[in-house]
């Protein structure tokens, strides 16, 4: 809830959307001259039995006073993270339905004042019925407007501007407004027993609405126009916003992570390494398609053992190819192979390099670990020859592995993109 | 790194907690002249201190490391550059080894590589991480059979496509040599004619490769 202390510099007088119990003009009113809003309420309440002024003048400001929704400001991360679908929305309150049962006893009570002050019996339904849809209308200005603001598609839609999100409820409060006003101005005729000047009454109106269309139509298009702009300037903010958040979001975790473990040295650079590799992704790598792409699966593989057993692995790849059935055995077993390297050899890092070329795929997985004798491989490295070797020459590559104690481990997988599976 | 002398140099980065850092990893294997947060410090430190080897970040206030080489390197014709970054985006890598730089290692290194590769640097040699000898394999790649006129700046020879492979695969200078059977000596051969082919080819696949391979 804002208070004055917080107020924008420059300060607008707006409609609160918080305490508001028929349009906020009260609420907003008492918020900006510092008073009392029993105070205020009570003053329109006054003045609209006395003459009505207050009728009047609450209408006014309802029309022209904009939502305090537009200024709602929050940190660029909770904003960030609401744009994102990260945090509830605002939830539909039961107020909201109160709302609407205040208004209509609002605006039967001054119909009834009407009737009594003018004596005309007359009269009376038209008046309720237009009383309701114009309120109802302004109702669903209220919630287009909200809409709007929280719009980030960038462009002005004019059914949009109108009717908000759309949806049903949407829809129905239009219809109803205006069902209800066309409603009035019938009764009005029929009840004047004059089918003829509700014609005219119709034809006038629609005779205006053309004129003030075009008087005012040039007008409001350049305005959309400017808002459009406008929009997209604000879109683009929102835009570096989320990026920043995204970034700070994960640094503060890191951060977090590092100070928890300060004390162990390979786990702070295991987090620094995976925090490094994310904010580079992020920064300045397009956006990794594991699916499609040898590259980046590869990649995605070696992030994946590096998270795993916190030992770094350095991916060099030249060139790239669409993945396939063929290239999906060379993966994995590239991954089996950096997995072992990890696990088993003690090298403090690992470099993968692939290169990728029309025919040929070649993958090689190297660390400057212990290394071992191939032939008399342990019982539990059984995995080398599996689902290194025998993997991929079940789909037609070829796998060598060199190695010898004390010498490090090179893996080095190929396989001919070009034969046609068997 | 007892044996080898304390070269002079400048650290040249936006980021005072970076250039700290880097100051105390060199602090007993090389002089660190001086610091500069942006281009035209940049300009004014490497003119009146006249190191050997200018640690050059990519990104940089005021036009990037390659507007520092732009405005100085003609003047300070001893002054090696060794661009330093954390970008690893292959337009910034091969646009600054285009603008001068002998060599480009990133930000992760650790203090005795940085050390073996600012000598190597001074010395002349190039400097390669494996993944610019990535990029300059992707660069290359593509073999161009029929001979153009510049055909030696153009393309790489099958031996110094072998000793690019190797050090993308973190093969040392050293591995490498022996692993090709060939003195370390002639590995700096190889790695320095790579340089200056990716710096003077006019090559049009490598001037727009950069940008082509995000369109692919």
């Amino acid at each position: 809830m804002k208070t004055d202390a917080f107020a924008a510099p420059a300060r607008r007088a707006t409609r609160s959307t918080d305490g508001r119990l028929l349009g906020g003009v009260a609420a907003g009113l008492a918020q900006h001259l510092g008073v009392d809003v029993m105070v205020v309420r009570a003053g329109f309440l006054l003045s609209s039995i006395l003459g009505g002024l207050g009728v009047a003048v609450y209408a006014g400001l309802w029309m022209t006073l904009p939502t305090d929704a537009r200024f709602d400001d929050s940190s660029p991360g909770l904003e960030a993270a609401s744009r994102q679908g990260k945090r509830p929305g605002r939830p539909a309150k039961l107020e909201d339905v109160g709302l609407l049962v205040a208004l209509a006893a609002v605006v039967l009570g001054v119909v009834v004042l009407v009737q009594i002050l003018l004596g005309n019996w007359f009269l009376f339904w038209p008046i309720l019925l237009g009383c309701i849809g114009l309120a109802v209308l302004w109702r669903q200005a209220d919630e287009a407007q909200r809409e709007r603001w929280s719009d980030t598609s960038g462009r002005i839609d004019p059914v949009r501007a109108v009717i908000g999100r759309g949806g049903v409820a949407s829809y129905a409060r239009l219809t109803v407004g205006v069902g209800l006003l066309l409603g009035a101005l019938t009764l009005f005729a029929a009840q004047t027993g004059q089918a003829g000047v509700a014609r005219d009454v119709l034809v006038a109106g629609a005779l205006g609405v053309v004129g003030l269309a075009l008087t005012v139509g040039p007008w409001l298009f350049r305005l959309a126009g400017d808002l459009s702009e406008e929009r997209a300037a604000r879109v683009r903010s929102q835009e570096r916003a989320d990026v920043a958040a995204h970034l700070h979001d994960s640094v503060l975790q890191t951060l977090a992570l590092i100070q928890k473990h300060s004390e162990n040295g390979h786990t702070v650079a295991k987090l620094a390494r995976a925090q490094e590799r994310d904010l580079r992704a992020w920064l300045y790598a397009d956006t990794p398609r594991p699916e499609t792409s040898i590259a980046d699966a590869l990649r995605e593989a070696a992030a994946e053992v590096e998270d795993g057993h916190g030992v770094p692995v350095e991916v060099v790849i030249v060139g790239d190819a669409p993945s396939s059935e063929r290239s999906r055995p060379l993966v994995l077993a590239a991954r089996e192979a950096m997995v072992n390297a990890a696990r088993h050899s003690g090298a403090d890092k690992i470099d993968v390099y692939a290169e990728m070329g029309d025919a040929l795929i070649e993958v090689f997985v190297r660390d400057r670990g212990k290394g071992f004798d191939e032939s008399r491989i342990p019982g539990d490295r059984l995995g080398v020859r599996n689902s290194i070797i025998d993997r991929v020459q079940r789909h037609g590559g070829t796998a060598v592995i060199r190695t010898a104690h004390g010498q490090g481990t090179d893996v080095q997988l190929s396989m001919d993109t070009k034969k046609e599976d068997g | 790194m007892s044996g080898l002398k304390r070269r002079t140099v400048v650290i040249v980065d936006d980021h005072a907690m970076f250039r700290t850092g880097v100051r105390a990893e060199l602090a007993h294997d090389a002089e660190v002249l001086g610091e500069a947060a942006d281009v035209d410090e940049a300009v004014a430190a490497v003119l009146e201190l006249r190191p050997e080897v200018v640690l050059l970040d990519v990104h940089l206030p005021g036009g990037g490391g390659v507007e520092v080489m732009r405005r100085v390197a003609d003047r300070v014709p001893d002054t090696k550059f060794l661009a330093l970054s954390v970008s690893d985006a292959a337009e910034d890598v091969i646009g600054t080894i285009r603008g001068g730089a002998r060599g480009y290692v990133t930000k992760t290194i650790t203090g005795p590589e940085l050390v073996r590769a600012i000598d190597r640097v001074a010395d002349g040699d190039a400097v390669f991480s494996p993944r610019l000898a990535g990029f300059v394999l992707d660069a290359f790649a593509g073999s161009l059979e029929v001979a153009p006129v510049d055909e030696d700046l153009d393309r790489l020879t099958e031996r110094e496509r072998e000793v690019m492979r190797l050090i993308a695969r973190g093969y040392a200078y050293k591995e490498v040599a022996s692993k090709l059977f060939i003195s370390i000596k002639t590995v700096e051969t190889h790695m320095s004619s790579v340089l200056r082919k990716l710096q003077l080819s006019s090559r049009h696949e490598l001037t727009r490769w950069a940008t082509d391979r995000r369109l692919l």
